[in-house]
């Protein structure tokens, strides 16, 4: 039977624990809300990760390592789009360019980043092809997949403890009314100052994550950074109709002074219990 | 006959059910349940509906407490039960800071999502074990202008003070606008 469910009852977790532990050899296919992501198991471990939308390659996993510098990257673009990461790599080491070990701990990495990137999507469907796919144009990489799942766990705990303090992405964000407070004092990390700079009454979190580029989990560690520095506060999005109606709909059709009264006569009440 | 409403919210055991049924003339409407979770034995039963309390004022206004669940499953009810209040107050149990933090993520999600006047309650206070509610202001990050309230919800003179300071903030809100 297929192995194929939906992220919300089954984690990724769950997932690498069970291709772990069943040793498996296939490929986990997860379509999330935005992207998709395709993992190749050999006999449980980790052999191969990618994700939709972005730069796979070994030069781009090279050129994010800080390996090679960004006009080797453009270079190898340009002159070896067509060649497999096999013969890129062996080209590379043959070249003097790079190591073999640059190579195996740099695609380890990037991997392990794609990992724990998906341990954030809560969202989407997997399925898992079982049996060996044809990978002979790849550079074999093997990894064990235990310290992956804990660190992943741990990951977890703290997206779930961020989910807490930060449950509603719908929400915008308004630099608190503090004097004195000079944000141009405080070191920020660049990241954060992407967020800073997209802070606006009008501007959901969930908008300034895909104008800063960052995921659900980052954007929420950096907002809660800053609201625990106390430099920003939660506030209801600007020009955004309210899910909740507020005291004119509680004492619709009433004047001011109607209004008043009601509450008066409640306060007088209250007072005579 | 006008019906108005006013929420009682905050973590699980800061006392809402208390808090309602201290004024409400009539006993509570409280659907609660014993507790499942091991984690969440602190007292015999929760609710998991909503509490429901009753003060008349006359023949013509009836003001209607509603209290929410305080587990965190049960947050999608917050939406429902706020629809349409006057105010609401969030209870925070002064003896277990370790409810701090969902009581300041509670607050502030109500807080961004109802426009309307709140005031916070630093409940039993009257616990050997309770924290001053200056230091809980610091915990809970408020800011100096919300209220925060010292109470002790099984007593009808502090659960009163608290309701006629959140009516006394909505009085002001009318007169602003």
């Amino acid at each position: 039977m297929a192995l194929k469910g939906n992220l919300r009852d089954f984690t990724i977790t769950q997932l690498l624990n069970l291709v772990n532990l069943a040793q498996k050899t296939g490929t986990l296919v997860i379509d999330g809300s935005n992207q998709s992501a395709r993992i190749t198991f050999r006999k449980g471990k980790l052999a191969y990760a990618e994700i939709s939308n972005e730069d796979n390659g070994l030069g781009a996993i090279l050129h994010k390592a800080k390996i090679i510098t960004a006009a080797q990257y453009n270079t190898i673009n340009t002159r070896a789009a067509s060649m497999s990461d096999k013969e890129l790599g062996l080209l590379l080491v043959n070249s003097g360019y790079v190591s073999q070990q640059d190579i195996i701990v740099s695609m380890q990495n990037h991997f392990i980043d794609i990992i724990q990137r998906l341990f954030s999507w809560v969202e989407g469907v997997f399925h898992f092809n079982a049996g060996e796919n044809s990978a002979e144009n790849r550079i074999p990489i093997r990894m064990d997949l235990e310290n992956i799942i804990i660190e992943g766990s741990r990951r977890l705990r703290e997206w779930e403890q961020l989910q807490d303090e930060l449950p509603n992405l719908d929400l915008a964000l308004k630099f608190t009314d503090r004097p004195g407070v000079n944000l141009k004092s405080i070191n920020m990390s660049v990241e954060e100052w992407r967020v800073v700079s997209y802070i606006n009454p009008k501007n959901t979190i969930r908008q300034i994550a895909k104008a800063a580029k960052l995921s659900d989990l980052e954007v929420r560690k950096v907002v809660y950074g800053l609201l625990q520095a106390g430099l920003v506060e939660l506030i209801r999005p600007v020009g955004v109709e309210r899910k909740l109606p507020g005291l004119e709909t509680a004492m619709a059709g009433q004047s001011k002074e109607e209004q008043k009264n009601l509450v008066n006569r409640l306060i007088g009440r209250i007072r005579s219990l | 006959m006008q019906t108005v409403k006013m929420v009682v919210t905050g973590p699980f055991n800061a006392g809402k059910t208390e808090f309602i049924q201290t004024v409400s003339e009539i006993d509570v409407v409280s659907t609660e349940r014993k507790i499942s979770s091991e984690a969440e034995k602190v007292k015999e039963s929760t609710t998991v509906a909503m509490d429901f309390g009753r003060i008349t004022v006359d023949d013509e206004l009836v003001l209607y407490l509603f209290g929410t669940p305080g587990q965190k499953r049960f947050d999608f009810m917050w939406e429902i039960l706020s629809e349409g209040m006057l105010g609401f107050i969030v209870m925070v149990d002064s003896t277990r800071p370790e409810t701090f933090r969902e009581a300041r993520s509670i607050l502030e999600t109500f807080r961004a999502y109802a426009p309307t006047p709140y005031v916070v309650a630093a409940n039993k206070q009257d616990m050997e074990d309770a924290w001053e509610v200056d230091d809980m202001r610091i915990a809970l990050r408020m800011d100096p202008e919300v209220q925060l309230l010292p109470c002790v919800s099984v007593s009808r003179d502090s659960v009163k003070s608290v309701l006629i300071q959140l009516l006394t903030n909505i009085l002001k809100e009318i007169e602003s606008n």
